[in-house]
């Protein structure tokens, strides 16, 4: 628990971040009938006028903290929905030219069914494994290209175990055979440098809520030079440059604009407190037998630290660390009992997989919370080995592999 | 996902954890689930001379129900004889502890391993 709040320590960034204080502050002013509650495509008086300059800004700091200009960004309400736009809106466009699309086992559901969306209405996708570690291997993905080829979508960090993709080589081969390079940067705006004008990506999108603005709330990039071109998903007044119909929501979009912002500008100073608070993490749980991380440690998003726990079964985990906030990769609430498509597709056996945690940190962890965390875990996973047939075997030194499991 | 109290107080003093010796002829043992399922439980049983479960334990990976589920059933075996053992049902297990419909399979699987561990045991002495 964390003793100020008296609430469980918040481990979950990667599922959502606080709305920051100076973010709120901001965003407030643009509710209430006091404030700029203008349409911001009200042209004929001041209160439209107010809020379209309030979106304008908020539309240039998204475009500073990622090398982008504002012309480029279009709001949306999520990166689901950016996903969805890059993805359906650029094969949809291009369909003359081919209908072959290639992403990857790892990417967010977002993208995933956005792909099978697109399969039932008669397109082909090529879905890559991963590496061992997490990354696309470049090779494969260029071998899997063909000439109707139109999109590749690759995610720049993964969201379950924090692998930074290398996002320039693969958008470099996109370009030597002219397909469009869609990336998902939800998890990585904001804590990895991005620089648009000099990355051969098209497509690229945002996510305010990982970043301590606004849920409900997203952007996608969509390049000018050349020219991107997409069908729109959503229809309605041409907002957004026909992109993305809707009247845009002044105080989200203010709100992710401060939360870029703010980003810009603390990165750096923030990127190194974290990687200080997930080594201090590692360090505290690396001596314990069976631990596993998942996931290139190098190649890595500062605050996330993906562990298994070898033998012990993470829905059980969590419950006994029900003073930490933290995610599985297991999932045994469905009939199928299927552990996370991620960590399988890295190869990992089932029961890493139905062992592992996610443990992200953000801008309110603090060293405490890392040391707290630590006496947890180790205390937890120690009484369920003392629980697992399968802790005992292992001990035995008799091989789990080589038992007929009766699978149910 | 929220738990019943009887899960929780299984999960967090679990009864009869341990393990015999499944070499010798009293006990029975049955090891039923699998790891790429995300449970297993190994059940065992120490049976006297009148064929009367005097004793029983187990251990178990698998998440909070699947730890409760063979807890109590470890509770409801002792001083039982084998067929009685045999004829608890998975539904009275998920009743006591109000599982949910998604973990429904938890008391399946304890009731598949008192099942197999009456057998093994039948089968060493037959």
């Amino acid at each position: 628990m964390n003793d100020k709040t008296n609430r469980p320590i918040y481990l979950d960034y990667s599922a959502t971040t606080p709305i920051d204080e100076r973010v709120v502050a901001e965003m407030i002013k643009y509710m209430g009938p006091e404030a700029t509650f203008g349409n911001p495509a009200s042209r004929s008086h001041s209160y439209g006028w107010t809020a379209e300059a309030a979106t304008e800004d908020a539309r240039q700091h998204v475009a500073d903290l990622v090398g982008a200009d504002p012309r480029e960004i279009v709001f949306t309400s999520g990166a689901t929905e950016s996903d969805n736009l890059a993805i359906k809106g650029s094969a949809h466009f291009n369909q003359k030219r081919g209908k072959h699309i290639i992403t990857c086992k790892t990417e967010h559901k977002a993208v995933l069914d956005s792909c099978r969306q697109l399969e039932r209405e008669g397109y082909e996708v090529t879905y890559l494994d991963p590496e061992k570690n997490g990354l696309v291997d470049l090779e494969k993905l260029k071998a899997a290209m063909r000439d109707d080829t139109t999109l590749v979508s690759i995610m720049h960090v993964n969201n379950e175990i924090g692998v930074i993709q290398d996002i320039e080589a693969i958008g470099n081969a996109c370009r030597e055979r002219k397909i469009i390079f869609h990336v998902d940067a939800a998890q990585s705006a904001g804590k990895v440098p991005i620089d648009l004008a000099n990355l051969p990506v098209d497509l690229m999108s945002f996510s305010a809520h990982k970043i301590y603005g606004p849920k409900g709330m997203g952007a996608l990039y969509v390049q000018r030079k050349p020219r991107i071109r997409l069908e729109a998903q959503m229809h309605g007044g041409g907002h957004e440059r026909g992109m993305r119909s809707g009247t845009l929501a002044t105080h989200q979009i203010v709100g992710m604009g401060e939360a870029f912002r703010i980003a810009k500008q603390e990165m750096a100073m923030e990127n190194e407190r974290l990687i200080n608070l997930r080594n201090q993490l590692w360090d505290g749980l690396k001596d314990m037998e069976e631990v596993y991380i998942n996931g290139d440690f190098e190649q890595r998003v500062a605050g996330n630290l993906n562990i298994s726990f070898n033998y012990v079964e993470g829905e059980s985990l969590l419950m006994a660390l029900k003073d930490l906030a933290i995610s599985s990769g297991s999932a045994c609430t469905s009939a199928s009992l299927e552990p996370s498509y991620v960590l399988r597709a890295l190869g990992r056996n089932d029961e890493l997989a139905h062992s592992s945690i996610r443990f992200s940190m953000g801008r309110y962890t603090t060293s405490t919370d890392i040391e707290t965390t630590i006496a947890h875990v180790r205390s937890a996973v120690e009484k369920l080995r003392d629980l697992s047939p399968l802790w005992d075997m292992f001990k035995d030194g008799i091989d789990i592999d080589s038992i007929e499991w009766a699978a149910h | 996902m929220a738990y019943g109290e009887k899960v929780l107080d299984h999960y967090e003093n679990p009864r009869n954890v341990g393990k015999f010796d499944q070499s010798e002829s009293n006990i029975g043992t049955g090891m039923v689930g699998a790891p790429a399922c995300g449970d297993v439980m190994r059940l065992q049983i120490k049976v006297n001379d009148d064929g009367v479960i005097e004793d029983a334990v187990f251990k178990t990976y698998g998440c909070g129900s699947a730890i409760a589920s063979s807890s109590l059933l470890t509770e409801w075996v002792k001083g039982k004889t084998l067929d009685e053992a045999k004829a608890i049902k998975n539904t009275e297990l998920a009743e006591e502890l109000a599982l949910p419909p998604v973990k429904i399979h938890c008391s399946v699987l304890a009731e598949d391993a008192i099942n197999a561990a009456v057998e093994d045991y039948r089968k060493k002495n037959a």
